[in-house]
């Protein structure tokens, strides 16, 4: 309630100080209107994260704290939502055998990297590559979903075509503007934690909430797909339907985390954690937890790593997070060698029984 | 038991049900309507004019040798597949466009489940509550149901137990409780014990007789005839085409199983045939 209130002002300063911040959206009218007042809050919720971290590095005194660093409370920000929806949405993946997807998605992302680069360079459009690249990535998305259900099946040719072609058209387009281009790559395919704007920060707020947001809703009928589709179909799900939520949602989080992980390394973050909790878990809600939480160690972590260490964050955070998948392969070896000595009687199954207890709990 | 009895039993009782929906479907709508039914993945039919009704309350059991449309008729019968000609119909409704899900609980061949997930038995089993609250929560009383599934089967030791650690007989088992768990008035069941152990099995066939007597539309698709004669009221047998449909003891005087296997093949009823 509070952000609302305070948005309108925070977004009117905003605009009269900065008018091209709001172009991140090129829309007009009232959706511009409402664009910016979702921009206003978001900001508005970045200042108070600002304040939230300052009050951490006064109590605990870490210097990649420090009030004069912005641009780490922002990569700390992106770090902590992107520990968030990867495992989130990897669970998902990683037990359909999709693991790879992500990869592709990525590289397409890419690719609407260099198209945004492009359509900036050219007609001086003034939007975020990361738009550019959620838009290429979630139609790249939608294609391999439509080619598996023409196919019936998610082939990994299929994938493979899709990743290189992402890249392919990535690299073209950045070569044809050499001259003013080639300067921000880097950026794109490593990641960095110093050049995650404000901007990007909102966006990727946003994606954070869609994507929380949709799995929150339709959490039983995404767990029902992914673990026996046959019977999901059976059950009145629409399993077609729910595949193609599930990519435009490996889409959002892959150029989400691309910020700071980089187009080559983003896969890991969906795949790793969850990995890691898979092992260890017994069940399904407990391995969603374990593997947000598995993912926040290896992103703290590896942020903290980065900056003492002056060594670009996406590879520790990919290093402390197969780090923590090894340990992860070994604690759950112990567990299994200890269960495996205590099993249950199994009951009989009640043929004549059934009957009489149903009946009673329809009381 | 003689076909004569079971279907005494079956209408006893469907009368005693009290659900609204067992009412609806005791008036006499079908279960399950084919007509003409013809389905290929490819040019060649898979499953070629194929006719039949099934109504409330009844055990059927499809059979028929490998490769003969066993699963494509059920995949036609639950709406999976659509058919390239004729009909098919699911509680009065166009199978493909089926929605009523909580209506038909199904269990599938063990191959299909067979996956690296951790996930917990009572996680399985609640799967078959999720028609019923859609993008909602269970309640207590769906917990209650689960519960009671798990109980039926005599699971409720390894509700916490990874289904990924569990037997054969024993993950069969949780699905079972999961098509149970659902309510539903149409059990389908893909060759439901393969890779169960023996014992198990009878005690599944018990359970599935008693569930029947309930008014539980029970639906069978079965490699090992010796049980589909043991334990069916009606057999379907269907290569390609339906061989047979009628009950079980005409079956096994007819020559309908040589003519659909195409060779000496002999029913193995364990000495009751």
């Amino acid at each position: 309630m509070n952000a609302v209130v305070t948005a309108a002002p925070v977004t009117g300063t905003l605009a009269a100080a900065d008018p091209s911040l709001l172009l991140a959206l090129p829309l007009q009218g009232a959706l511009g209107a409402v664009g910016d007042l979702v921009f206003g809050v978001l900001l508005w919720l970045l200042e108070q994260w600002y304040w939230l971290m300052d009050w951490v590095y006064y109590f605990t005194g870490l210097e990649m704290l420090n009030p004069r660093y912005r641009f780490m409370h922002r990569a700390i920000l992106v770090g902590l939502c992107v520990g968030v929806m990867a495992p989130l949405i990897g669970t998902f993946l990683v037990h359909r055998q999709l693991a790879l997807i992500g990869d592709a998605l990525a590289h397409t992302g890419f690719a609407g990297v260099a198209v945004g680069l492009f359509l900036n360079a050219v007609i001086d459009l003034g939007v975020s590559p990361y738009l550019t690249a959620v838009v290429v990535a979630m139609i790249a998305a939608l294609f391999i979903e439509l080619i598996s259900e023409v196919t019936d099946a998610y082939n990994d040719v299929s994938m493979a075509i899709v990743l290189s072609t992402g890249f392919a058209l990535g690299t073209t387009l950045i070569s044809l503007n050499a001259g003013g281009l080639a300067v921000g790559v880097n950026q794109f395919l490593f990641g960095n934690l110093s050049t995650v704007s404000p901007q990007s920060a909102a966006i990727l707020l946003v994606l954070f909430a869609v994507i929380v947001g949709t799995v929150a809703v339709t959490r039983n009928q995404l767990l029902y797909v992914t673990f026996d589709e046959t019977a999901a179909a059976v059950s009145g799900i629409s399993v077609n339907w729910y595949n193609r939520v599930m990519v435009m949602l490996t889409a959002m989080v892959v150029v989400g985390a691309m910020q700071i992980m980089g187009v080559i390394l983003v896969a890991a973050m969906l795949v790793v954690p969850v990995a890691g909790a898979t092992q260890v878990s017994r069940s399904f809600s407990e391995s969603l937890v374990v593997s947000v939480v598995l993912a926040e160690l290896a992103v703290l972590l590896g942020i903290g790593v980065a900056y003492y260490g002056g060594v670009t964050a996406g590879g520790v955070i990919v290093l402390v997070a197969v780090g923590i998948y090894v340990c992860a392969v070994a604690l759950g070896k112990l567990q299994s060698a200890r269960a495996g000595r205590r099993t249950p009687d199994m009951g009989s199954i009640e043929a004549t029984g059934s009957e009489a207890s149903v009946d009673a709990e329809g009381d | 038991m003689s076909p004569q009895d079971t279907e005494s039993a079956t209408a006893a009782g469907t009368a005693e049900r009290p659900t609204a929906e067992s009412d609806a479907a005791a008036a006499g709508e079908p279960v399950v309507h084919l007509a003409d039914v013809a389905f290929g993945y490819t040019a060649t039919p898979v499953v070629e004019d194929v006719s039949l009704t099934i109504d409330p309350g009844e055990y059927v059991a499809i059979v028929g040798p490998n490769g003969s449309g066993k699963s494509t008729l059920m995949q036609l019968m639950l709406g999976l597949l659509e058919p390239d000609a004729g009909t098919a119909r699911l509680f009065g409704e166009r199978a493909d466009r089926f929605d009523d899900g909580e209506r038909v609980g199904y269990v599938a061949q063990r191959a299909s489940a067979a996956k690296e997930m951790p996930i917990t038995v009572r996680e399985v089993v609640k799967m078959g509550r999720f028609p019923h609250v859609g993008f909602g929560r269970l309640s207590g009383e769906d917990w209650a149901v689960v519960d009671d599934a798990l109980a039926t089967v005599g699971m409720s030791a390894f509700a916490d137990r990874r289904v990924t650690q569990l037997s054969g007989g024993q993950r069969q088992r949780a699905f079972i409780a999961r098509a149970l768990a659902s309510e539903a008035d149409l059990l389908v069941l893909d060759e439901p014990t393969v890779g169960v152990d023996a014992e198990s099995v009878d005690a599944f066939y018990d359970l599935l007789a008693a569930l029947n007597a309930e008014g539980i539309t029970v639906l069978l698709i079965e490699h090992d005839l010796g049980a589909v004669v043991e334990h069916a009221d009606r057999v379907v047998c269907l290569n390609r085409e339906l061989y047979f449909d009628g009950p079980t003891d005409e079956f096994v005087e007819s020559d309908a199983l040589a003519r659909a296997f195409g060779t000496e093949a002999r029913v193995l009823t364990g000495g009751s045939g």
